[in-house]
């Protein structure tokens, strides 16, 4: 388990800092895929197969073509000639490092809340399905308003560029 | 009682040789070597199967349009693949001297380990699957989105104008046409309970009288067979969908730049994706490898999974003698504007099939609601149209 999963993590960083440093951006979002699959590895190696492949299906099959489509859509795939660091880097790593700290918090923090478990919990992809429209049904239909809205959003603004074209 | 014992024996050959063959181990490398044996079984079977699916198709296309097709290699012209083989390995490897040598070289890899992956979870005979998976429906539709990737990377790193409108028609479309194919097999999981393509089978594999309980026979299962076919053709860039390598436009789309034996290896991930799909669609709504009639349950449970697989071959061959390609709006329109409200309309409809109950009733009004929106639906969208003769804009 441990050398699998050290071997893993360097992976799934790799992934992260290729995805920052290098300078094509659509070298970056093949990297970002990597690291993508290096998280869905770790899921499956916790033996969560839906998280792993819900990862796998949406992140890797859905958001890193949508990344790499509007890449290609705002013409910056030509690589950068100057470094990769942008002039707010400084705001940007303060504000990184912010957001890394509240989760860190949340996680070791919710470690006391939770009973503590000697076995490991055997999760089957129907528990999943029923907490989803049991226990968490408001947060599941905010959230499904919430891609409604985008939705809508996203039709309405290729509708108004269509009415500019003409 | 000795003709039952055969055909129990034949049915399961293939794992009693299988555990033969694992026997001479020691017992701590059964378990690996099982499933080596698995992956082996695999990775030799389907590229058989789309060596001689080429020269079927060749030769189903050329008697198509009054032609021979292949008939110099072999008999009947039946070794082709193999002079196709040799001659794709033997090719010069090009690299574009501009393209992105990394990407290139990893694109068709990713595509083929990517298509590979999908075949594990196929339950492709009575105990004949690798992992039998709690969530295997997720995992198949995880790998086949990975394909994607690689035919973005394949089309991008080109650096070639051909490639790179090949890869952005392909992407579009198979995330268009995701969305109906994964709606379409949640039916299934709705009535079945189950994310486990094992157990979709064995809820299938049930007789009354002599018919089986197919998913397909049920109205709400045809109407999902018809969009999940429709997707899936979509998904493997068959014709009437092959405007990613549409041959008249864009050269071969994506895979325009590679050449010998990684252009060989895109062919392959195309073909396999085919297996795959296919596999899959008949796991889902044709119970996967039971006999149709519980008579013809004496043939080996996996003659009928291949059977049905290549069944769906040939209709993929014969739609693309047919067929015309689609327009890129059209094909969007026909994604969104029909496909996928009509896999919707198919979701309600099988909650309400699952929740009136048995007997006659479900049937009547679940038909009648499919029926009657397909009706409607087909004719409103045809009033949008003006027919009339064909105008030439630029030609004449």
């Amino acid at each position: 388990m441990s050398f699998v999963f050290y071997l893993i993590a360097a992976l799934t960083l790799a992934g992260g800092l290729a995805a920052v440093l290098l300078r094509n951006t659509v070298h970056c979002a093949l990297a970002l895929t990597v690291a993508f699959a290096g998280l869905a590895l770790l899921f499956l190696g916790l033996d969560a197969q839906f998280a792993g492949f819900a990862q796998i299906l949406i992140y890797i099959g859905a958001v890193a073509i949508l990344v790499v489509f509007a890449i290609l859509l705002t013409r910056s795939s030509e690589t950068m000639q100057e470094g990769v660091f942008s002039k707010s880097w400084f705001a940007g790593l303060v504000i990184a490092a912010g957001v890394f700290a509240v989760l860190g918090w949340a996680v070791l923090e919710s470690a006391h809340a939770l009973p503590f478990e000697t076995a490991a919990p055997r999760v089957t992809v129907r528990d999943i399905g029923n907490a989803l429209v049991g226990r968490y049904v408001l947060p599941l239909e905010i959230v499904a308003l919430l891609l409604t809205a985008a939705t809508i959003g996203a039709v309405i603004v290729a509708l108004h560029e269509k009415e500019r074209a003409r | 009682m000795a003709a039952a014992s055969i055909s129990v024996t034949l049915d399961q050959i293939f794992v009693l040789l299988r555990d033969w063959l694992v026997h001479f181990l020691p017992a701590a490398l059964r378990p690996f070597a099982s499933v080596v044996l698995g992956v082996v079984a695999i990775v030799a079977v389907f590229p058989g199967l789309f060596a001689l699916t080429t020269v079927f198709e060749r030769k189903g296309l050329g008697r198509m349009q009054n032609r021979l097709g292949p008939n110099r290699v072999g008999p009947f012209g039946f070794f082709q693949p193999i002079a196709d083989g040799i001659k794709s390995l033997t090719k010069e490897d090009v690299i574009p001297f501009r393209a992105d040598a990394a990407v290139h070289f990893l694109a068709p890899l990713v595509l083929v380990v990517a298509v590979f992956m999908g075949f594990a979870v196929l339950p492709v005979g009575r105990n004949m699957v690798l992992v039998d998976m709690d969530a295997g429906l997720l995992f198949f539709f995880a790998m086949g989105a990975s394909t994607e990737l690689s035919v973005f990377m394949a089309g991008w790193s080109s650096r070639n104008k051909y490639s790179i409108l090949g890869a952005m028609r392909a992407v579009g479309q198979m995330i268009s046409y995701e969305v109906p194919l994964l709606l379409s097999s949640v039916a299934v999981v709705m009535i079945t309970g189950s994310l486990s393509l094992t157990k979709i089978v064995a809820a299938q594999n049930q007789y009354t009288g002599i018919f089986p309980h197919w998913y397909v026979f049920t109205p709400w299962g045809f109407a999902a067979f018809l969009m999940f076919a429709i997707a899936a053709t979509a998904e493997t860039n068959r014709t009437p969908f092959d405007l990613p390598e549409g041959e008249s436009e864009l050269v071969a789309g994506y895979f325009t730049e590679y050449s010998g034996f990684k252009f060989a290896l895109f062919f392959l991930g195309e073909y396999l994706g085919m297996f795959s799909i296919s596999g899959l669609g008949a796991t889902l709504f044709f119970g996967g490898w039971s006999a149709p009639l519980s008579f013809l349950n004496v043939i080996p449970s996996w003659i009928w999974f291949f059977a049905k697989v290549m069944a769906a071959i040939f209709v993929f061959i014969w739609m693309r003698g047919t067929l015309p390609r689609l327009r890129q709006d059209q094909l969007m329109n026909f994604a969104w504007k029909f496909v996928l409200p009509f896999t919707l309309l198919d979701l309600m409809v099988t909650a309400l099939w699952r929740f009136m109950g048995e007997g006659w009733a479900r049937w009547v009004v679940c038909t009648a609601i499919l029926a009657g929106a397909y009706v409607l639906m087909g004719r409103t969208a045809m009033q949008q149209k003006k027919f009339g003769p064909r105008s030439y804009r630029y030609a004449e």
